[in-house]
């Protein structure tokens, strides 16, 4: 066995050039496969970070009306759903996925948020309570957050976001000015923004839009002043930290249980539904997936192309080499020795190939991620398979000139000169 | 008796066009003789040389091997029958040109899975014996042609065969080469081994102790008429 090696290198290194190039087939396989998984599994890690938020762990439960959400602008909300109580939210936070919990109301307003002459085209409202901020991960930036007085006290204050700041009050401290909701006065007390540990990174259209109509004009007010501007009974939503990334999808499904249970009615139209990103990031990731599994096969066709390569130069090998395997044959060597020598080269062969093509394809990931921005995450298990699979095709491709050296007559062989 | 060949004919060819190349040959041979075969190319004596050494089957007749016939040997049994018997010496020596002078007497060694410590240790008694114990550890192209030789016949016999097979073993080599190598054949045949050696040199012939004569594929007593 060990002289079956030792064999093979020296096979190898006499025809340094032409092993080199039998093996570029296997490498360039090896290389993309390498590469393509890299790049696959890196995007994989990228979109859950993207999509859940690393460290946010936010699931927000809304309602829904078939596969939309309810719009309690234009709807009128079902007399099945009542509103909810704090009982609820109590009953939500000892599920011991939730980490914390807080109700919210929302509307879009455009062009309803004012000061001066100024108007936000495109906005949110958002209802909440004080603990509202520290759930969904916004600090407060300038000013205060709400108190309980705010609420009990219905004090017309509002907390409103850097790019409210920005469009109404070009940049000048917004905190103590007054602005128009929806015809009613209300004093900004704070600006708020995202923590810091949540930054999403948009690579897609979808995501795009999940974030800039999310990041783009938020104001909030205190749920105890809506019935001012909206209806009293308007509908709430969830949010949710859960206790960790993991968890996510666990607890948005309880919450969303337990909000559904106070529906008063069997299978409702309207029901609360869980935002779980964790899903939305699996199934995103599913799909990068399936279709690099598509480039695989290819990468994987180049490599059976790579092994006939093989096959070819063995054959060769086999031919040029036929006077020594004339001689071993008549100093008594045994076809499964000579076989063995040349199945052993072919494996040597291929499996030198698909280490270089390990290091060419961690190579090429880098550079991939370089350029592209897209991070890689480079697997053990995959490096141990591919080169594995290579000394495999090797054995394939190599069993056909094995078993060709193995018959050779010795006689024919020794007069082979 | 170490060998019997009894009404040895092999054909070559195909069944309509057969092209005969021994034609009854009768020979037998005591342990320890030394016996020369002579005969012009085309003649059969590698073809005869083959079927010795269990490289070839005849086509007819019955070989024996100290007094074994084994024609119905497979492939397996035959590659240990050359291994562990026969010696084999060739024209061109056949040495592999990566393996030191030790490694390549140490092949059939290898082969027949005598362990590895043991096997440098029986290729340098072999090395010895041929006088090349100081170019161990050389590589076939930093020797000359006879040392090659020299180092092919160490590997012939360092499994200690029965009989030792030479073809033409100075057939590429000068004569003062030659006269080295003819000089180890008499050393080892005064030890008691028996060799059979082709050659159409009849001042090789001449050496050994008997001569044979084959023309045409008939196998007589004698040198050449």
């Amino acid at each position: 066995m060990l002289e079956n090696i030792r064999e093979a290198f020296d096979g190898i290194r006499s025809h340094k050039l032409r092993s080199a190039l039998t093996m570029l087939g296997i490498i360039i396989g090896i290389a993309s496969i390498i590469a393509i998984s890299s790049t696959i599994m890196g995007t994989n890690e990228q979109i859950k970070q993207n999509l859940v938020g690393s460290g946010s762990n936010v699931v927000t439960v809304r309602l829904y009306q078939g596969d939309y959400p309810f719009e309690s602008a234009w709807s009128t909300l079902p007399e099945y759903i009542p509103p909810l109580d704090s009982d609820t939210l109590d009953e939500i936070r000892n599920v011991k996925e939730v980490a914390s919990a807080a109700f919210y109301a929302q509307r879009d307003a455009y062009g309803q948020i004012r000061s001066g002459s100024k108007s936000l085209s495109a906005g949110t409202i958002y209802g909440v309570d004080r603990t509202f901020l520290s759930v969904y991960g916004f600090t407060i930036r300038a000013g205060r957050g709400f108190t309980d007085s705010d609420t009990d006290q219905f004090r017309k204050v509002a907390l409103i976001d850097e790019t409210v700041s920005a469009t109404l009050f070009s940049g000048a401290n917004p905190v103590g000015e007054t602005i128009d909701i929806c015809g009613e006065p209300y004093v900004v007390i704070g600006e708020f923004t995202r923590a810091s540990d949540f930054r999403p990174t948009v690579t897609t259209l979808e995501e795009y839009f999940t974030y800039n109509t999310s990041s783009g004009g938020k104001v909030l007010i205190p749920f105890s002043t809506w019935p001012v501007l909206f209806r009293y009974d308007e509908p709430r939503s969830l949010v949710i930290r859960a206790v960790d990334t993991d968890s996510m999808t666990a607890a948005g499904r309880k919450a969303e249980e337990i909000l559904n249970g106070t529906i008063q009615k069997e299978n409702p139209e309207v029901r609360y539904k869980s935002e779980d990103l964790l899903e939305q990031a699996k199934n995103l990731q599913e799909l990068s997936s399936a279709t690099n599994r598509q480039l695989i096969l290819v990468a994987g066709i180049s490599l059976v192309v790579g092994g006939i390569g093989v096959m070819n130069i063995m054959l060769v090998s086999v031919t040029e080499r036929t006077p020594e395997i004339g001689l071993k044959k008549a100093l008594g060597a045994r076809r499964r020795r000579i076989s063995a020598q040349f199945l052993i080269e072919a494996g040597v062969l291929t499996c030198l190939g698909g280490i270089l093509g390990v290091l060419v394809g961690i190579g090429l990931a880098y550079g991939i991620s370089k350029m592209s921005g897209v991070p890689i995450f480079i697997s053990w298990y995959i490096i141990a398979a591919t080169v594995v699979f290579s000394f495999v095709i090797g054995m394939v491709f190599g069993a056909i000139p094995a078993y060709r050296a193995a018959r050779l007559d010795p006689i024919e062989a020794l007069r082979h000169e | 008796m170490l060998i019997r060949l009894e009404h040895i004919e092999k054909t070559y060819g195909t069944a309509d066009h057969p092209v005969p190349v021994l034609h009854d040959v009768n020979f037998s041979m005591e342990d320890g003789e030394y016996y020369a075969i002579m005969g012009p190319s085309g003649s059969g004596k590698s073809t005869l040389m083959n079927i010795l050494g269990y490289l070839d089957t005849p086509t007819r007749g019955t070989y024996y091997f100290e007094d074994v016939d084994n024609s119905r040997a497979s492939d397996t049994q035959m590659a240990k029958i050359r291994n562990e018997k026969i010696g084999f010496v060739f024209q061109s020596f056949h040495l592999l040109q990566r393996r030191k002078a030790w490694e390549n007497v140490a092949l059939p060694l290898m082969y027949g899975n005598v362990p590895k410590r043991e096997r440098r240790e029986r290729a340098e008694e072999a090395l010895t014996e041929v006088g090349l114990k100081d170019r161990m550890d050389f590589y076939p192209t930093q020797l000359s042609g006879g040392q090659c030789q020299r180092v092919a016949i160490a590997r012939a016999i360092c499994t200690q065969p029965k009989l030792l097979l030479a073809d033409e073993p100075t057939g590429a080599l000068d004569s003062k080469s030659g006269q080295q190598i003819m000089d180890i054949f008499d050393r080892l045949h005064e030890r008691g081994m028996s060799i059979i050696m082709i050659t159409h040199e009849l001042a090789v012939a001449e050496r050994a102790s008997d001569m044979m004569h084959i023309y045409d594929g008939v196998l007589s007593k004698g040198g050449p008429r």
